[in-house]
């Protein structure tokens, strides 16, 4: 660690970006209230599973059981899919996945390609790359559509275009889409973008799918829907490519009984997503092909204290209950993920790129408590937090400010002055000095009242008294 | 039964009455109260910030100052969750640790599960409403959190209920965090502010005269809020109540 020099970042910090969208008073309610109404939609759904503390454990365990075999089920899914007619390819990285994405769609002569939902991709940035080389991309969901047309990246990950408005949307497919200018209504909007998908997927040479949960024993995969879209998308093209992160294999086939319980009710609480897709080998006539990738996911399943991370099955309910998140809009977070397990994974592939992100959070533990597979986000966070300042990527202010105060509180005599003091300037002072710009809690707060004495002294004279 | 008393430090040197409340109601309820005065903090600001190593003495003065108290009482879950949840990371082994960890209690659960008091003789003719304080909630389990599936309970709502006359109110957020969250407050300043401001909003809709709460950090930056903004909302700690009410 000694050798390597700490990186300075040029790019905005997380709670400045949180400033810049919380500018926007009116925006800030709307979002929170939005992604709040899911919340409590799963709170609902998941409230109507007597066992649904008793799916959560029994889904952790199936996951630490996979992580601790996890090459043994990657092998046996391999086997199994192969056996099935589907061909498996193996990715390090993300280079490496695009290149062999690109590779079997070059192969086929490929210009034309349909997606549904994968934050895999996302990750690895598969759409520049395909585009750059010739190939057209067109994202089937309709929040990614949203945001492909937008240019945008998604802002969450269940929900991706979560941070636009109606109005917004209506002006976006006025301009692509030819719309009626004006037209905001969601069902009039979702028939234009329903027709001009439809014309991309009679069009499509190949489909793209992410995939939900990969089961060793079938050699099968599940992808989960809402809009049908993955079905539409690999049942038109003869050529189906599924790509996949090496934590997403199950041992077996009853393991989803617990895992789909939990998926559909965390991430938007219905019981389940309207298609659950299971795949097997290819179409008749078609061909399959499953990428696994790692790209970094070996590397934090070396690190006992941040393994638990790999088991996320990207339901967002962290996200979803996340109040700064609610407040701050998925990009202020600087990497693809936002939220809390996006400041997890984000820490754990570049810590230092993301170094502002393990504070974009107050620690209050909502996002344990609702997570489906009981990763301890918000001590994993605390963790990369003293991961960071070991490391000597912590602003050397702060660095130093803590020393200092580390060293007051450990001395009583100096603690009692450095009080003394504080709390006497705070009573004398003029309030233009006491709120001068350095005040940052008193930008917005008032500092509370500053008292004569502390609670020892008071509490000495008491007994004193008493004792006469 | 004799306790020590562990007060944290911004309770000592900003809200001393939060103190003395604490003492009140544990001497009303007959327990014997001991204040070590060699104790200044344990640790929490750095700890959270990612200092471990700045914490560490901290940690290890605490256990050494309490460890020889059978019970050690707290008015702050945040500051009982830092020794008995988080210590192990900043001094791993340390003699005496577990027994520290196993004595400390914050106030309310030490009254609701070492005292085995369900109901205090009391009266608050107040609307009151209870801000759940994160680490007390999620990490000490004085209740059951909203994302939780199981039987609803509060150690401290339970406490408060018991007193005559008074009217807990029902937020639409139950535990929402407030923002404080330690340095959280200062370094995520825009969004702490916000959801203070949430926080206000809601006890405000729910004909809230008083906001309590376990922890007076939550307060202090929710009353700080409410103050600027000329809220008619009082913010009292919930030994103040229990203070007032058993008086």
């Amino acid at each position: 660690m000694s050798a390597s020099l700490p990186v300075v970042q040029a790019e905005r910090s997380h709670a400045e970006r949180a400033a810049l969208f919380l500018k926007d008073d009116a925006r800030v309610h709307w979002h929170d209230q939005a992604v709040w109404f899911v919340r409590a939609k799963r709170d609902r759904a998941a409230g109507a599973v007597p066992e649904w503390e008793r799916l959560r454990e029994t889904a952790a365990a199936i996951k630490a059981h996979t992580q601790a075999r996890l090459a043994d089920y990657l092998e046996e899914f391999e086997r199994n899919a192969t056996a099935a007619g589907a061909r498996v390819h193996w990715a390090r990285d993300a280079a490496e996945h695009n290149a062999i994405v690109h590779g079997l769609l070059a192969e086929r002569g490929v210009t034309r390609l349909v997606k549904s939902k994968s934050m895999l991709t996302e990750e690895c940035h598969l759409n520049p790359y395909l585009e750059a080389r010739g190939i057209e991309v067109t994202d089937t969901d309709l929040g990614e559509r949203i945001v492909q047309l937008a240019k945008e990246p998604p802002s969450h990950i269940v929900l991706p275009a979560i941070h636009k408005k109606k109005e917004e949307i209506g002006e976006l497919f006025h301009e692509k889409l030819g719309t009626p200018e004006g037209l905001s209504d969601p069902t009039r909007l979702t028939e234009a973008a329903r027709a001009h998908l439809r014309a991309r997927f009679l069009a499509a040479q190949a489909g793209l799918t992410g995939v939900n949960f990969a089961i060793a024993e079938t050699g099968g995969f599940v992808v989960c829907t809402n809009e049908g879209n993955a079905d539409m998308g690999t049942s038109l093209p003869p050529i189906h490519i599924a790509c996949m992160g090496v934590e997403k294999v199950v041992p077996r086939l009853e393991d989803l009984a617990v895992f789909l319980r939990l998926l559909a009710r965390s991430a938007t609480g219905q019981p389940i997503t309207s298609y659950t897709t299971h795949f097997l080998g290819p179409i008749r006539g078609g061909e399959l092909h499953v990428v696994v990738v790692d790209n970094g996911r070996s590397a934090i399943l070396r690190q006992p204290e941040y393994r638990r991370s790999l088991t996320c099955i990207r339901c967002a309910a962290c996200m979803n209950t996340c109040p700064v998140f609610r407040r701050s809009g998925g990009y202020s977070y600087s990497y693809t993920i936002p939220g809390p397990i996006g400041v997890v994974l984000g820490t754990a592939r570049d810590a230092a790129a993301h170094a502002s992100l393990p504070f974009a959070s107050s620690l209050c533990g909502s996002c344990d408590d609702v997570c489906p597979v009981k990763i301890p986000l918000h001590e994993q966070i605390l963790t990369r937090r003293r991961d960071l300042a070991r490391a000597g990527l912590q602003p050397t202010g702060k660095r130093l400010g803590m020393k200092v105060v580390g060293i007051v509180l450990r001395y009583r005599a100096v603690y009692l002055l450095a009080g003394a003091v504080a709390r006497f300037l705070g009573r004398h002072l003029p309030r233009p000095v006491v709120y001068s710009r350095w005040n940052v809690w008193g930008r917005q707060r008032e500092l509370p009242p500053m008292p004569r004495e502390t609670f020892r002294a008071l509490y000495r004279k008491e007994k004193e008294r008493e004792h006469g | 039964m004799r306790v020590g008393l562990f007060i944290p430090c911004y309770v000592d040197q900003l809200y001393p009455r939060v103190g003395l409340a604490t003492v009140r109601v544990l001497e009303r309820l007959g327990v014997e109260v001991v204040y070590p005065e060699a104790q200044t903090c344990c640790g929490q600001p750095m700890a959270n910030a990612g200092f471990a190593g700045d914490a560490a003495p901290l940690a290890r003065r605490f256990v050494e100052v309490f460890r020889g108290f059978e019970h050690v009482v707290c008015p702050s879950g945040s500051c009982t969750s830092m020794v008995r949840n988080h210590y192990d990371a900043l001094v791993p082994g340390l003699p005496g640790l577990e027994a520290v960890k196993g004595s400390t209690y914050e106030l309310c659960e030490f009254i609701t599960d070492v005292l085995k008091v369900g109901r205090l003789a009391g009266r608050y003719p107040r609307k009151v409403a209870l801000h759940q304080s994160c680490h007390g909630l999620r990490e000490l389990r004085l209740g059951s959190a909203s994302e939780r599936m199981e039987a609803r309970y509060s150690k401290v709502a339970s406490l408060l209920s018991s007193l005559e006359g008074i009217e807990l109110v029902t937020l639409q957020r139950a535990d929402e965090c407030c923002g404080f969250g330690g340095t959280f407050a200062v370094v995520e300043e825009a969004v702490s502010c916000g959801m203070g401001r949430d926080r206000i909003a809601d006890h405000l809709q729910a004909g809230a005269e008083v906001v309590t709460a376990t922890d007076v950090s939550c307060l202090m930056h929710l009353d700080g809020l409410a103050r600027r903004a000329r809220q008619p909302l009082q913010f009292r700690h919930v030994a103040e109540v229990l203070a007032e009410a058993m008086a």
